[in-house]
Parts: structure tokens; sequence; C-alpha cells
């Protein structure tokens, strides 16, 4: 991070361009493929944008942690860190989470294609209007 | 008294400590009572805050006793005090309910998970409205969603598999904005505590970030409490999940998103802000209104009454986002009244229809012709609820549209009373759809048979109907709890 907030470029907005370019990326994956696996990926780029969002204004160049001592002057702000733990570790349960579904689904329908399982659904429902 | 002081965070730790406790002790029954424990307890603890708040102001609890800025904040005011005894109270009822309820939807050895799960969920809907911490909304936002995409999972139907990742895609979607917004928020102002986070916009208020952070804030918020455009995930949850999970989402979950909306909208970025320099107030009242009519609209072409209602529930949402965009006392007033309201109206149609589900394999409109004559107190109670969903004088409906109408009629915005009025029209046709098929068709041959609802489904059921009515006849409870809650949110976080 260090390194990304030292180069030129973009001046001092460089993270932030890494940061929009991931957003957008992440979201486009999750609305554009069908596949469910895709989807998830395309989330999972989509949250980890997030954390480059806090984490990179609190780091300071030079700055060090939080201590205080003579010898520092320049503190790098260490709540982000803390806060993201928290985010990555909602990321993993969320992955989680929907990587078995994914597996549930695969047992139920046979695929993991959105369009195949929602023509799947429409075919049940047209033969079978009574089914539960 | 020091038992007393600690009940903010016993609001939270108690269903939080209940969710593991029924995790370890597998049986159904054991899960069963100790969640149960734990949600009476909940509705004891917030019964006991709000006595408090109405006492002696808003409280302040420090976790950990780190103090306010730097720590997470407890903060019980009179908006969410009136906010947990809603959510404990509607989990108290649907709980015992679902003992009944999951017997038949949900395979035995995963009963004991179905009650872990409704426990994290409580925790997290409680742990939204009593936090004062902008980072732990969020936290306690996805504790509730994980756990809700869990139940929805546990529907019978296959679909029910897809309806919970749909919702998961979208439930992230809109979480991670909400972060975005938090994240802008707490670069600009160098907090997280919603009070001191309200008292220091007033130095950056107008700056892009701030207004980036409104935006991702109202679209993220929007997406976990269905606004109009950004409703998709919402008919197949409710209309997939068991009815147990369907009646407490319906009732609880988009409404303490709303809460969320309201909080973030009033405690921190005040009034000039939000609805001065971005046209907010406009934009949420054409979102408002396009979710009246169109998902009215849409409801009564469902031929499924589990998405009928939810369909309904769209439109209702649009309501309650109206009178949030007048601003005014008395819009906040039908905003906050409505949410209960429609909160245990939906709440007790849903307990029925799982009812319906029961006894006539299938709560499709085909299925459930001549209902009126084979289970005439479920069909009753749910004729009640819609009633109430078109605001009909004596229901807990016609006080919050009331108290709408009130609000739009100080602006002198009488188109605005026509829509409502008309928007109204729309729910009577689809009550009527409900109406028709229940009332005046005879019963199917293979159905005829069917008796009334199981006791242990109907009792849970009675009560938030009986609440409907009540609420709609006597208001001192509601009314003067919103009307507080909204007169304090009009005066800022003092």
């Amino acid at each position: 991070m260090n390194g990304m907030v030292n180069s030129m470029g973009v001046g001092g907005h460089f993270t932030y361009v890494i940061t929009v370019f991931l957003m957008v990326a992440g979201l486009f994956i999750v609305i554009a493929p069908g596949n469910l696996i895709k989807k998830l990926i395309g989330l999972g780029i989509f949250q980890t944008s997030v954390y480059l969002l806090y984490i990179a204004p609190g780091k300071l160049v030079g700055g060090t942690a939080p201590i205080l001592s003579d010898a520092y002057t320049v503190y790098s702000n260490p709540l982000p860190h803390v806060l993201i733990l928290t985010a990555i570790v909602v990321g993993v349960a969320t992955l989680a989470l929907g990587l078995a579904l994914v597996v549930r689904i695969r047992e139920a329908y046979g695929c993991i294609e959105e369009d195949d399982i929602l023509a799947l659904d429409a075919a049940a429902q047209d033969s079978t209007p009574t089914k539960q | 008294m020091s038992f007393l002081q600690h009940l903010p965070a016993l609001q939270v730790v108690v269903p939080l400590m209940a969710a593991p406790l029924a995790l370890l002790l597998r049986r159904s029954n054991y899960a069963f009572l100790v969640v149960l424990t734990a949600t009476w307890a909940a509705l004891a603890i917030s019964t006991g805050l709000w006595v408090q708040v109405a006492d002696s102001g808003p409280l302040s609890y420090a976790i950990g006793n780190w103090p306010a800025p730097w720590g997470i904040e407890y903060r019980v005011d009179p908006l969410n005090a009136f906010m947990l005894v809603f959510v404990s109270g509607v989990a108290a009822v649907v709980l015992p309910y679902s003992y009944s309820s999951i017997q038949a939807e949900v395979a035995p050895q995963q009963h004991y998970l179905f009650y872990t799960m409704f426990a994290l969920c409580l925790t997290g809907l409680l742990g939204i409205c009593i936090t004062g911490d902008a980072f732990n909304i969020f936290v306690f936002l996805e504790i509730s969603a994980l756990s809700t995409y869990v139940l929805i999972a546990m529907g019978r139907d296959r679909r029910a598999l897809m309806a919970s990742y749909q919702y998961l895609i979208m439930g992230t979607i809109g979480a991670t904005f909400i972060v975005v917004g938090i994240g802008l928020l707490y670069l600009m102002t160098g907090t997280l505590n919603l009070a001191d986070m309200g008292k220091r916009m007033a130095e950056v208020q107008g700056s892009r970030p701030v207004l980036a952070a409104l935006a991702f804030l109202t679209v993220g918020i929007s997406l976990k409490l269905a606004l109009f455009p950004l409703h998709q995930w919402l008919p197949n949850a409710y209309a997939f999940a068991p009815s147990a999970v369907s009646a407490f989402l319906a009732a609880t979950a988009t409404k303490v998103a709303v809460y969320v909306l309201l909080r973030f909208y009033f405690s921190v970025f005040g009034q000039s802000q939000v609805f001065g320099r971005l046209p907010m107030e406009e934009m949420m009242l054409i979102l408002a209104l396009a979710g009246m009519f169109a998902a009215s609209v849409m409801a009564i072409y469902q031929t499924n009454l589990k998405r009928l209602f939810a369909y309904s529930s769209v439109g209702q949402i649009g309501y309650i986002i109206l009178g949030l965009s007048f601003g005014s006392v008395n819009g906040l007033t039908s905003t906050v009244v409505h949410l209960v309201n429609h909160g245990v109206t939906k709440g007790a149609i849903f307990m029925l229809l799982g009812g319906v589900a029961l006894r006539m394999g299938g709560t499709t409109l085909a299925r459930v012709q001549g209902m009126g004559k084979v289970m005439p107190w479920t069909s009753f109670g749910i004729l009640i609820c819609g009633l109430s969903l078109i605001g009909l004088p004596g229901t807990a409906g016609f006080i919050s549209k009331w108290y709408l109408l009130l609000a739009a009629l100080e602006r002198d915005q009488w188109w605005l009373v026509f829509l409502i009025v008309l928007s109204s029209l729309l729910a009577v046709l689809y009550v009527w759809r409900f109406v028709e098929v229940a009332y005046f068709k005879e019963p199917r041959q293979d159905i005829v048979a069917v008796s009334e609802a199981p006791l242990g489904l109907l009792l849970p059921s009675a009560v938030l109907v009986v609440a409907t009515v009540y609420f709609g006849l006597d208001t001192s409870l509601t009314v003067g709890s919103a009307a507080r809650a909204a007169e304090f949110l009009m005066g800022g976080l003092r």
C-alpha cells in the first residue's frame, strides 16, 4: 500500500482509482454472467475494493504504528485495519454461505447456470401447477 | 440498580448467547426452550428499556466501559426503544408459532439449527436498533442477513435455495454500499459514533465525499428495505421460505432497514443536509409513489397468495417512505406508526398463510378455493388483515394512512391525497382476489375434508390479528410512541 501511495500517476488519487475500478469491475461481474460461482467471485472483488477504500487513507507515508514515543511524530490510523478485519470475516462468511448454497442448488437442479435454473423452474410450474 | 444499568448490553447478549447454546444442545425441544426463554427475556428487557427512556430520557451505555466517541456506544432513545419492543414482541409471538409450523416444513434434524438461526437473526435486528456506532450497524446487519439467508434456504421447495442465493447477492451488495457510505463518512468526520458524527457533520457538509456517502447509504439501505425498483429479492424470499420465517421477515427485517434509513437521515445528516443540498425529498417521493402503484398492480396479477402479499409489502413500503419524504412531524409519525402497524398486519397474514399451506397443500389461488368454508377462522383473520392493508377505519392500517393524509394536507398537496386514496383502491383489488376465491368459490373436491389450522398455529396468529384491530381502535401506545419518536427525530439528536 505504501508503494501505491508513493507512486505518482494520477497524483494522490491513485488508490482511489484502483478502488473504484475494482468496485465497478466486481459489480459488473456480479451482474453480467449467469454462472452462480462467477457471480460470487464478482461479489468477492466488489467487497475487497471496500477494504482498500478504508485502509489506504489510514496509511500516512512515513507514519508508524501509534506507539507514544519521542522518536516518532507521524502515526498511521490503526482503526481502519480493525474495522476491515471485521469486514473480511463478514466477507469470508458470506462467500462460504454463498458457495454452500450453490452446492445445494447444484444438488437440487443439476446445474449452476441462472438461465437454466429459471427455465427448469418455469417448466416445473407448467407441468405440475399444484406442486407446493 | 446495577443490573438495570446493563439492560442495553443484555438486550443483545441474551439472544446472542442463546444461539450457540441451542446449537450445542442439538435436541430440538431443548433448543426451542432456550431460544424461547431468550426471546421472551429480550421482550422483557426491551419493555424495561422503553419504560426507562419514557421516564428519564435517552440512555447511553458504553460497551466495555470505553467512553462514547471512542468505544462502541449503545444508545436508547424514544425511536429505537419503540423499535426494540416491536422487534422483540414480534419474535416472541412468531417463535411459539414456529414450533408447530416447522414440524411440517423443515427436516427434523434441522430444527435445532432453525432455532439457532432465529436467535442470531433476532440478535442482529436488535443490535441494529440499539447500537449508536455506524460500523456496528453494518456488523449486526450482516449477522441478521446471513442468518436470514440460511433460514430462507430451509424452505422445502428447491426454489427456496435460489431465492436465498438471490437475496444473498442483493443483500451483500446493499450491505457493501452501506459500508462504503459509512467509510466515506468516517474519512470525513473521523468518528464512527452516530451522535458524534451528527455533530461534526456541519463542518464538512456539502463536501463531495459526504454527498457520495449519502448516495451510497441511500441505495444500500433501499436495497435492504426493498424500496420499489430494488425489491426483486423480496417476493421469492417471502414466498419460498418456511412460513414462520416469512412471517418474521415480513414483520421485522425491512422495517429495521427503514429504521437505519431514519437514523442516518435525521440523526447523522440532519435535515438541512439531506433535504436541502440534494433533491432527496423529491426522489424519495417519486420512488415511494412508484412503489405504491407498481407493486400493488403486480400484486393484483399474482396467482400465489404468498407472492401476492409479498408484492403488497413492497407497495406498503412505499407509504412508509412517502411519510419519510415529507420531513415533517406528521409524516414521520405516519412512517413510524406504519412500520409497526404494517409489520403486525403482514406478520399475521404470513402466519395464517402458513396454516393454509399446511392444510390445503399450498397457497396458490387455485388451491385455496372455498377456504372460507373449510378454514373459517384463518380466512376471517386474513380478511381482517386485508382490510388493514386497505386502510379501513377500525384497523391499524387506517391509523397510519390517516397520519399520512394529515401530512399531505399540511402541505396542501391535494393531488397526493388523491394518489394515496387511489393506491388504496388497488389494495382493495388484490385483497378482493383473496376474498373472491376464499368466499365465493366452492372448495375443490379433494380438499373438502380439510379442517381448521392447528391451535399451535392459530393462537399465535390470533395475537397479531387482535393487535391489528386493537392498534386501529386504541392508538395511545402506537401513535403516542411514534409521535414522540418523530418529534425526537425532528429535533435532531439532542
